[in-house]
């Protein structure tokens, strides 16, 4: 499907696109109630509520007053409903601002002021510096001579850099006032939601002379809710509006998703439901046989003999709805509050402020704390979020020479200044690639230094690093770029620029040397995507050695190459290059294909080493959370070795021997099938030693290993509580989190990257780092932190109390809920299994949504163990993530719980007011004081800590029922007038609750005293040992200073190349008698990459102790 | 999402509205860190707990023990005894108009100090029935001109078109034996006045409310009511209107303010007219002093007396454990952490 653009000729367009409304609401005023109606009734427990209010409007059958459901109902469905109404509102409102904003749009040749929504395809918009971009255009002109624009593209992707754009080529040189008249075709595909491709044509119309078709790229095009920066004016058709712009089509509801929590209460509310059916059916038919024989003879109740069919139902019924608040209707409200709460208390967190920006954390999501506690991998980027994503440039190697290996600093190396001063060749050449092999723009700043916007941290480090080497690059004006070289100054004409992406690993310029007119081709990229380009005959050897060296050190490598083009080969290069890049089907792909044909036969210049220093705590963040029981992988784009370095500094993976690292490699399928073969009988064997095996895989066997040995693939994945995964494509992260989830494994996926947004988007929980690389993964992320520590706290604190605290909010509704619902039941044995309420309207409806309620509430603020003494003790986490607080078994035991005190409260009301006291009302009251007491005493006997607020809570709770019971007693009008006046005034009520206190917490405090001191779980013996203050706290330093691990991980980069064998294996990971390496002395760990060794494996284990 | 929607809108600079985002405002709340007290379960607070419960709770047993003793009742069940031993069919003969008086004779075996309760006790009638529960009209009960308000009363709402007053099951099905008591020949008065409850009678039955139309349907229930009495007054019906909870329940027949003493033999006749025999259902005449904590009822002083012994036993138990098997709280050594992490 394509799209043709008329320029300026908005009359053929009108019917067939949308104008440029926008709108992000859900709902409109008409279609709110039924649809947001719909919406909640397609939860399960709502049309459960539903259902029961609806019988209860069935006076035959209604126990109490259709009320006690309808109001909290009511009052649910207004809550939830008026939540969306205000988001959509609030939608509504900015979408209005949007729209009404006011644009200078050209319309049949004449310029006027609309509104933003007016606007329609074909347009011409012309737009003043740092306005917004209303919808997609194509540039057709703009202030600058040379048809270059700047936008800040940072709602769209979260960049916060400067991009340019240019005009087409079409348009280039046309004059100011002729941009009303221009008339032309856009050719462009139907809407898309990729901002990173653009792939159409344009033709204009005589009298403009350039008749021919133009190619469109992204780079001529500027997006919605960009701004213009830099930029006096530019103008541009409209080609997308509305709700199908880039940025529209991008939009989308992210699924909600649904924490293991609510998915084990949602089973348990289906066994209480399947409970509920079966005492329903049971006391139905219990109900039917007694009317009928009993019944009958009690002439008083004065049964007819005859009653209509549905008689029958009426008994099951009255039943149905007698026991619909053993699902209680007010848990959804109470878990929505805490929930929220939860995410607050994360929004609210000093300790997880970035001091740097002084960003705070923030929940997004705030449905989901729980599952933090329950995490069981955690997928983690490495680029900027295990680092900092601050690159320096480190050393070099130019021509085999080493540079900055002495003091890990190439730019304060004597030899290399010395050299650059001296003007070698090799030398300069190579700086000049460093300088302008890029898509860097400087720009002066008023205090005369020169800013440089990269889209890139390592060109920016590159760039950076060749103007401390006297290599500036200090200007761009359109294609001429200009470098000054000690005093003199250097210019080129950038003639293609040949982009970089991660399929090719590579990016390319070719320049016109504007002193000699020699066209040069510059590219820097991958060691795998340019060694192998190296003009026959140079000897790769050294920068191999080199790749290696700086890989093991965790720096991050680049090649450097050029060649000089001929013109001729340039120019029927240029031709393809043009023909493939206007193509509008598999553009990419075509053009990387061009692009193969001119980046060989390179001279290799050297090979950078840019470092990415570690982030702050990260060696401690993961052996916290990896003692916690949490496993770790490790998905990134970079290379092996380097990963693997990093893993290793910072406690990812251990050294030798504790550690062993299998690798999966293989270029085919066989290949790659036995050395996972491998790989699995290695993990199974060792999974019993205590030894932390990982494995290491790269993107290309990984892909096969997905694609056709999935099932083994899944085996290791269960097996490895450590895995490297390097190379990987966004899709393949989000893949691996796949079947990490289709095994059932909560997963974490944390990333700060455009490249981590679908890994973040798949996993149970996603958290972005507001780094450097943008906001996008923060966006798109459930939590987004500043920095990688924040982690440890957010699972070990924030998660794990979530978790503790919905564990018992969530049981104990169920168990105030069930505690009523069975006194209901044993009453109903008394009452001639009629149906009979124990408990009038209001009481029922009051306890269930204020008297129970409120106390439960403030165990939010409930702390089982300190903060301090879970960092110290992380295994502690184990218990929220076995689940071990809510489970059926624990919920068995609140259910035991319920229905012993409802026998015990049921006995002692009925027979502590038996005889002349037994009348209805009063026996209710003892019966639901007696409840209310529980209960009370149930919250205090789980609550681990006491603030004020609890004590307020609970106890004030327990007044409450008596004031309000109090006022309910003085209205003549009420049911209960001068009840509660009447039994406070009885010492046999006292008594009574006193009993029932005493005999309902007696035991429970017995068997909780007992497993307390006697069977203590880990958490018990924390808690002890934290408040008897105990020698745990000594001993369990855990956390080692800071300062002492930066200090290791700081020497060990600096020593060990050092202590190095100088003389390295060449690393060539298909080289096929390439056996297991070791990486020299002091390097710590097993490295296998053999296929040919190790097919018995017997010999295995042997063989790898051997060596 | 808040943040792609206003991006959406492009109302905002993201970029700026993020720099400027003010550090959350710090308070004990927010931080978590309410001072906060921490209670464990020690040896010594469980010990001493289960010890208090049982030093206060004995006490309080043995007192509402003997309050209970010290209440002295008389039970009499006659509603076998109270049919003449020809009458096969009961149900016919309680329905039948004949004459069913009868007299029992009741020995009082320990002083009884004035005032006296005179109930009646029903045992297996169920006044909780839901149909039976729900079937009166509190507002025709209070309200003269509420007369009509009957729909909640099926089915004795209206007999011959017109609204019964007062209406419903419950009222329909009135008790109506009755009692009087003689010591020797002299007749002792049974004050029927104030068996009620006080509110009961102030405001939930109308000074102006009088029975009409009442056991006027085809099936005849309990007992009739005097129409000139308005009902705030008929305080039998006040006492059967609070239905009882229980299938067993006593009501208040009237008070005896003399005292009785031991060896007196009391004679009753009484009219036996209200039909249990239908259901099985026994009719029992009590006579019952009163003590601090109600009638005779051993239940509580039991529960209490059972509990704190219960609880005394568990101290002693947690003691001796104690003692015995000594466990330090806290010990480190409980702390290992050799599980299998992959083995859940």
């Amino acid at each position: 499907m394509k799209r043709y653009v008329y320029i300026d000729d908005d009359e053929s367009s009108h019917d067939i696109y949308c104008d440029n409304r926008i709108s992000n609401r859900k709902y409109t005023v008409l279609n709110f109630l039924p649809k947001n109606l719909w919406e909640q009734f397609s939860r399960f427990m709502n049309q459960y509520f539903l259902l029961i209010a609806c019988l209860q409007l069935w006076p035959l059958i209604t126990p109490v007053n259709p009320a006690s459901t309808w109001g909290p109902l009511i009052f649910i469905f207004a809550v939830s409903a008026s939540k969306e109404a205000w988001d959509d509102y609030n939608r509504y409102l900015s979408d209005k601002k949007a729209n009404e904003k006011e644009v200078w749009v050209v319309k049949k040749s004449v310029k006027k002021l609309i509104q933003a929504q007016d606007i329609h395809v074909g347009n011409i918009v012309w737009l003043r510096e740092n306005d917004e971009v209303p919808s997609d255009l194509v540039l057709i002109g703009t202030s600058d001579p040379q048809g270059v624009c700047y936008v800040e593209t940072a709602a769209l992707d979260g960049e916060t850099d400067l991009k340019t754009r240019v005009i087409p080529s079409a348009c280039m040189g046309i004059d100011v006032e002729l941009l009303h008249k221009i008339k032309g075709v856009i050719e462009c595909p139907s809407p898309d939601k990729d901002i990173r491709r653009f792939d159409a044509n344009m033709r204009l119309f005589p009298p403009f002379i350039d008749n021919d078709i133009c190619p469109l790229t992204i780079k001529n095009t500027i997006l919605q809710s960009c701004y213009l920066r830099n930029t006096e004016w530019a103008c541009g058709v409209a080609v997308y509006t509305g709700n199908e712009t880039k940025m529209g089509m991008s939009r989308g509801i992210p699924e909600p998703k649904l924490t293991a929590m609510d998915a084990m209460i949602d089973k348990l509310t289906g066994a209480i439901f399947i409970f509920q059916i079966v005492v329903v059916l049971v006391l139905g038919v219990a109900g039917n046989v007694w009317k009928d024989t009993e019944a009958k003879q009690q002439w008083y109740v004065l049964y007819p003999h005859e009653g209509p069919w549905y008689e029958l139902l009426v008994i099951p019924l009255r039943f149905e709805l007698l026991c619909s608040i053993m699902i209680p209707i007010s848990i959804k409200v109470s878990l929505d509050l805490v929930k929220s709460l939860y995410a607050k208390f994360i929004d609210w967190d000093h300790q997880m402020i970035d001091l740097e920006t002084s960003i705070p954390s923030n929940a997004t999501n705030t449905a989901i704390s729980e599952d933090l506690g329950q995490v069981e991998y955690i997928l983690t980027d490495k680029t900027g979020t295990l680092t900092e994503n601050k690159m320096i440039f480190r050393r070099c190697c130019i021509s085999g020479n080493f540079y900055g290996n002495e003091n890990g600093d190439a730019l304060k190396d004597v030899e290399l200044l010395n050299a650059v001063s001296s003007g070698s060749s090799d030398v300069i050449r190579f700086l000049t690639v460093m300088a302008i092999c890029n898509t860097v723009i400087p720009t002066p700043s008023k205090t005369g230094d020169i800013l440089y916007k990269a889209q890139s941290q390592d060109e920016d480090a590159l760039v950076h690093a060749a103007a401390r080497l006297h290599m500036v690059y200090f200007n761009k004006s359109g294609n001429i770029l200009g470098i000054k070289f000690n005093s003199s100054i250097l210019q080129y004409e950038v003639l293609e620029t040949l982009e970089f992406t991660s399929e090719r690993k590579r990016m390319s310029v070719v320049v016109k040397d504007c002193q000699n007119g020699k066209i040069l081709l510059l590219s820097k990229g991958a060691d795998e995507a340019i060694l192998p380009y190296a003009r026959t005959g140079q000897q790769t050897r050294h920068f191999i050695e080199a790749v290696e060296q700086y890989a093991h050190l965790g720096l991050r490598t680049l090649c450097l190459a050029w060649r000089e083009l001929k013109r001729d080969e340039y120019r029927e290069w240029s031709l393809m290059f043009k023909e493939a890049s206007s193509t509008l089907v598999d553009r990419e792909w075509r053009v990387a294909d061009v692009c193969q044909r001119v980046e060989h036969d390179l001279d290799i210049l050297g090979v950078t080493a840019i470092e990415d220093r570690l982030q702050d705590g990260v060696p401690e963040t993961i052996e916290t959370l990896r003692k916690a029981g949490i496993n770790f992988w490790m998905l990134t784009g970079d290379k092996q070795n380097t990963a693997i370095q990093i893993a290793l500094s910072c406690n990812f993976i251990s050294p030798e021997p504790k550690g062993q690292l299998l690798s999966i490699d293989g270029k085919t399928q066989d290949d790659v099938c036995r050395s996972l073969e491998r790989v699995l009988r290695t993990m199974r064997i060792t999974t019993s030693e205590p030894k932390d095996v990982a494995f290491v895989v790269d993107g290309w066997a990984l892909e096969i290993a997905l694609n056709h040995y999935r099932k083994a693939f899944t085996e290791l994945a269960v097996l490895a509580r450590t895995a490297i995964c390097c190379r990987v494509t966004p899709s393949q992260k989000a893949q691996l989190v796949q079947i990490l989830k289709s095994c059932d494994y909560r997963t974490l996926a944390i990333g700060d990257g455009g490249n981590d947004v679908r890994m973040i988007q798949q996993a149970d929980i996603g958290v972005g780092i507001s780094g450097r690389e943008g906001l996008q993964a923060a966006r798109a992320a459930d939590y987004s932190i500043g920095k990688f520590r924040f982690l440890k706290r957010l699972i070990l604190v924030h998660g794990r109390y979530s978790y503790n605290r919905t564990a018992f909010l969530s049981q104990y509704s169920f168990y105030k809920s069930l505690l009523i619902c069975f006194i209901q039941i044993f009453f109903s044995f008394i009452s001639g299994v009629s149906g009979t309420s124990l408990f009038n309207s209001v009481s029922l409806m009051a306890y269930n949504v204020f008297y129970t309620s409120v106390p439960v509430l403030v165990s939010v603020l409930d702390k089982d163990l300190s903060e301090k003494t879970v960092m110290q003790h992380p295994q502690i986490l184990f218990y929220c993530q076995a689940g071990r607080l809510l489970n059926p078994s624990t919920f068995a035991g609140w259910f035991g719980r319920s229905l012993f005190h409802a026998i015990v409260v049921f006995v002692i009301s009925i027979h502590a007011y038996a005889y002349d006291k037994s009348e209805m009302e009063e026996v209710s009251m003892v019966a639901l004081s007696g409840c209310i007491w529980l209960q009370a005493f149930v919250v205090t006997m789980e609550t681990n800590s006491f603030t004020i607020l609890q004590h307020m809570a609970i106890w004030g709770n327990l007044a409450a029922f008596y004031a309000i019971n109090w006022i309910f007693s003085a209205l003549p009008s009420s049911g209960m007038y001068t009840i509660m006046f009447r039994l406070c005034r009885q010492p046999s009520y006292w008594i009574a609750i006193f009993l029932m206190v005493a005999a309902g917490m007696g035991p429970i405090l017995g068997i909780k005293y007992f497993r307390y001191t006697y069977r203590p779980s880990k958490i018990n013996t924390l808690q002890q040992a934290e408040r008897l203050g105990g020698p745990i706290l000594s001993l369990g330093t855990i956390e080692p200073q800071q300062r002492s691990i930066e200090k290791d991980v700081s020497t060990l980069s600096i020593t060990q190349p050092k202590n190095r064998n100088p003389v390295y294996e060449p690393l060539l990971s298909d080289s096929p008698n390439a056996t297991r390496r070791s990486f020299g002395a002091g390097t710590p760990f097993d490295f296998f990459q053999s296929q040919s060794r190790l097919t018995h494996s017997t010999s295995y284990t042997r063989n790898c102790k051997d060596n | 999402m808040a943040s792609s929607s206003a991006a959406g809108a492009g109302s905002t600079d993201p970029t700026a509205a993020r720099r400027n985002t003010k550090r959350p405002k710090y308070s004990k709340f927010t931080q978590q860190e309410l001072p906060a007290c921490k209670p464990i379960l020690t040896p010594r607070a469980v010990i001493s707990a289960f010890l208090l419960v049982s030093v206060v709770f004995v006490p309080i047993g043995v007192a509402a023990l003997i309050a209970s003793r010290k209440v002295v009742e008389i039970v009499y069940r006659y509603e076998s005894k109270c049919i003449p031993s020809n009458v096969t069919d009961r149900v016919a003969y309680i329905q039948s108009s004949a004459d069913k008086t009868c007299r029992i004779s009741l020995d009082v075996t320990k002083h009884m100090k004035s005032p006296i309760y005179v109930y009646y006790q029903l045992d297996n009638f169920y006044q909780n029935h839901r149909r039976y529960v729900k079937s009166r009209s509190d507002e025709q009960l209070r309200d003269r001109s509420e007369e009509g308000s009957t729909s909640a009363c099926k089915p004795e709402d209206t007999a011959n078109g017109k609204p019964i007053v007062p209406c419903g099951l419950i009222a329909w099905s009135l008790f109506n034996d009755t009692y009087s008591f003689f010591r020797g020949n002299k007749n002792l008065t049974v004050n029927k006045k104030g068996i009620s409850w006080k509110s009961d009678r102030e405001h939930k039955f109308g000074k102006d409310v009088f029975p009409k139309n009442f056991q006027n349907s085809s099936i005849r229930g309990g007992a009739s009511l005097n129409e000139s009495i308005p009902l705030s007054e008929q305080e039998d019906l006040i006492v059967w209107m609070r239905t009882a909870a229980l299938p067993t329940f006593r009501k208040l027949y009237g008070k005896i303010e003399v005292d009785l003493n031991e060896g007196d033999t009391i004679n009753v006749t009484l009219q036996n007219n209200y039909n249990t025999y239908s259901f099985s259902g026994r009719k029992k005449l009590v006579l019952s002093t009163t003590s601090w904590l109600g009638g005779k009822n051993d239940f509580l002083g039991i529960a209490y007396l059972t509990v704190g012994g219960l609880c005394f036993f568990l101290a002693l138990a947690f003691t001796i454990v104690y003692f015995v098997k000594p466990r330090q709280l806290g010990d480190p050594s409980y702390l290992s952490w050799n599980r299998n992490p992959g083995g859940h």
